[in-house]
């Protein structure tokens, strides 16, 4: 169908290259790389809270440069440069034109992301993904803080060229055959995300650099002792990350939206609806940045705008649930790997969801702030929701890009495990938030019940961690090894109805 | 596409609407009554910093780590920082504040019963973030 396959070339014929295809496969090895990284450090933070007191983690020092980093590459360097990949691999091809609208800037763009890489790596930064002040400004040790900034500022002009790069070829090069309500909805995902990119990274892109020279110590903007507020950062940072967040999890939705139909041997339940919760979703993202600050000291009257602004995104989510859910109604489902990753996303996209209700219900975050809940919440959306669609995604992709099939068999070992392991650390941590877990310990007091929640936790993400081993044989062996895939029908869905952007790249 | 009628989305938007409205509205008034502060609460001025909390009363006695309340007053705690964002938190009473250097958040409070409770800081703050612990020790009123 989509992806036209190409002979096997030697890697730097690919690393020079602009081409829409080559791009999006040097951001997927990048991407699943950083996958890997940020996972091992995962199975270091869990296999430290295993137990009170110190397990296989020295110092607090180490731990907490290993949890800032995790999230850092998880965000930054998988996450991202995933939906990027998947981007460059279909977007051009579903819109009908050659190539992105810029395929140099493409390349640059995606070039920007391995220095940006190391800078984080290198530094291994302490001061927690929102790296915040006076903290980061006068407690956080150099040059690792300043490298972490350097890091984040390379990729937030990335991202901003990427969304440039998306924006234009979907507006400006789409097929004239082409309406605009007639781009698959995984397009209009990128669309909408980029859009939201805009908007939303100059306000950090700012901060930062107000951050950096806070701490050369020519400028106060967020330092107490010379009259500045850090309150002020976290407004600026949370304007940018609250939409950052849909940024993150609308390309895995329009990842879903091409599995499911597919599965399902339906169309989908309705294209229209689907455009306008993206459009609507992009346009609420910015009404609610301030829900994570409650605890703060904002007046009652802040917290009231943004509990209203956080709970009108909902309905815009529920309304892809919804969707997904009356397209596999009466559906002939097909349950192979991707269609699997897909529904057990869903399923976890909506409990996240349920828990951020909780979150934005005013005196409920005060239980839930900051402790372990939180970091459930948010999983239950990067892993379970993003990490799911876009490992479905590629199970989806991989005979398209590869020509050959993985084994269907350790994709399904692979998902099942995952499933199971996301359920018990994500859950349980949301019941150890109740319990009263702050986050970011490197220790906790041996509380019974804190010390059965952090075991079943970690055994959970070894089981995430064991699949994920699977994932990575599979994944090298099958694309060498595999079998050959009929790339018409990979998944013997049966009938090339269910593959409706047939129409080869009309320029090759 | 499109050619099916839609009404059950729109049901379903319309349920999810009014989920969120009571949700909201349920929050709102839960928040109203929670942060009404008694007129005569007493003052305890509380100061985190890199890695302990201190504790000053309205007599001018001071704790550090440790806080000694009585059953039966309204407290309202004054909370600020010396050096970077603490979280100040009694979770057992759902008490939780940030202790941000240049400012002071009010937070108030009226222990029910006898006993000991944790107390700690739920905000990032470097080294020993993860012991800047300490204990609320609820007592009985003799005085009165
Ligand atoms: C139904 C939609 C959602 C609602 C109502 C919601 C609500 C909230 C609220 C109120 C918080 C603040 C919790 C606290 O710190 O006390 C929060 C935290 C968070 N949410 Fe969500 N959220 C939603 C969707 C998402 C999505 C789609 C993502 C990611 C893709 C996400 C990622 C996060 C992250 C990363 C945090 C914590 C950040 C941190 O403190 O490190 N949320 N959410
Ligand atoms: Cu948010
Ligand atoms: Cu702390």
């Amino acid at each position: 169908m989509v992806l036209e396959l190409q002979k096997p070339r030697p890697i730097w014929q690919i690393m020079f290259s602009t081409h829409h295809t080559d791009v999006g496969l040097l951001y997927l090895i990048t991407s699943l790389s950083f996958l890997f990284l940020g996972g091992a450090l995962a199975l270091a933070i869990r296999a430290e809270l295993f137990y009170p007191g110190t397990q296989i983690i020295a110092d607090s020092m180490t731990f907490n440069r290993i949890f800032t980093v995790h999230g850092t590459t998880l965000i930054f360097l998988f996450i991202l440069p995933f939906a990027s990949a998947v981007g460059n691999y279909f977007v051009p091809i579903m819109v009908r034109y050659k190539d992105m609208a810029y395929p140099k800037l493409n390349a640059i763009a995606f070039w920007m992301i391995p220095p940006a890489g190391a800078l984080i790596w290198l530094g291994f930064a302490d001061f927690t993904w929102y790296a915040t002040p006076p903290y980061s400004i006068i407690s956080a040790p150099g040059p690792a803080a300043d490298m972490w900034i350097f890091g984040l500022k390379i990729l937030g002009i990335s991202s901003v060229l990427g969304a440039i790069n998306f924006i234009v070829t979907i507006l400006k090069c789409k097929h004239p055959d082409m309406s605009i309500g007639q781009v698959p909805l995984l397009a209009w995902s990128f669309l909408t995300s980029s859009l939201i990119i805009l908007v939303a990274i100059p306000t950090f892109a700012a901060a930062l650099l107000m951050l950096l020279t806070d701490r050369l110590g020519v400028s106060g903007f967020f330092n107490p002792a010379m009259g500045g507020d850090p309150i002020a950062y976290a407004h600026l940072f949370w304007f940018t990350f609250h939409p950052e967040v849909y940024v993150l999890v609308i390309p895995a939705i329009g990842m879903m939206y091409e599995i499911i139909p597919r599965f399902s041997r339906k169309p989908i339940y309705s294209h229209s609806s689907g455009i306008f919760a993206f459009v609507l979703l992009s346009m609420v993202s910015f009404s609610s940045w301030a829900h994570h600050m409650y605890a703060t000291g904002m007046s009652f009257t802040e917290k009231t705008v943004f509990m209203i602004g956080t709970l009108a995104a909902v309905p815009a989510s529920a309304m892809h649930v919804f969707n997904f859910i009356a397209t596999m109604w009466n559906g002939r489902i097909k349950f192979a790997t991707p269609m699997m990753w897909a529904v057990g996303g869903i399923a976890l996209f909506f409990s996240a969801g349920a828990g951020g209700v909780v979150n934005a219900a005013m005196p409920l975050d005060f239980q839930t702030h900051d402790s372990y809940w939180v970091v459930g919440h948010f999983h239950l959306f990067v892993m379970g929701t993003i990490a799911f669609g876009s490992i479905g995604f590629l199970y989806y992709m991989f005979p398209y890009v590869t020509g050959r099939m993985y084994n269907e068999k350790m994709g399904q070992a692979h998902f099942i495990m995952s499933f199971i392991g996301a359920v018990l650390v994500f859950f349980t941590q949301h019941l150890l938030g109740l319990y009263g877990m702050p986050r970011r310990v490197y220790d906790y007091p041996p509380i019974p019940e804190w010390i059965t929640m952090n075991q079943i936790a970690s055994v959970g993400a070894m089981i995430i961690g064991v699949s994920m081993f699977i994932f990575l044989i599979n994944m090298i062996y099958s694309s060498a090894k595999g079998k050959l895939a009929d790339t018409d029908d990979p998944f013997g869905l049966g009938g090339k109805y269910y593959y409706p952007f047939e129409a080869k790249n009309p320029h090759h | 596409m499109g050619h099916h009628s839609n009404w059950p989305e729109w049901v379903y938007v319309g349920v999810v609407i009014a989920l969120m409205v009571w949700v909201g509205s349920e929050a709102w008034n839960a928040e109203r009554l929670v942060e009404h502060i008694p007129a005569d609460a007493e003052v305890i001025k509380v100061t985190g910093q890199q890695w302990f909390w201190t504790f000053e009363h309205e007599d001018g006695t001071k704790e550090i780590g440790e806080l000694h309340v009585k059953v039966g007053h309204a407290y309202k705690f004054e909370i600020t920082s010396k050096d970077v964002i603490h979280s100040f938190n009694i979770h057992d009473y759902v008490v939780l504040l940030d202790a941000v250097p240049g400012r002071i958040n009010t937070v108030w409070f009226a222990p029910k019963e006898v006993g000991e409770h944790a107390i700690q800081c739920r905000e990032y703050c470097g080294l020993i973030h993860y012991n800047m612990r300490g204990t609320l020790f609820i007592e009985e009123d003799k005085s009165s």
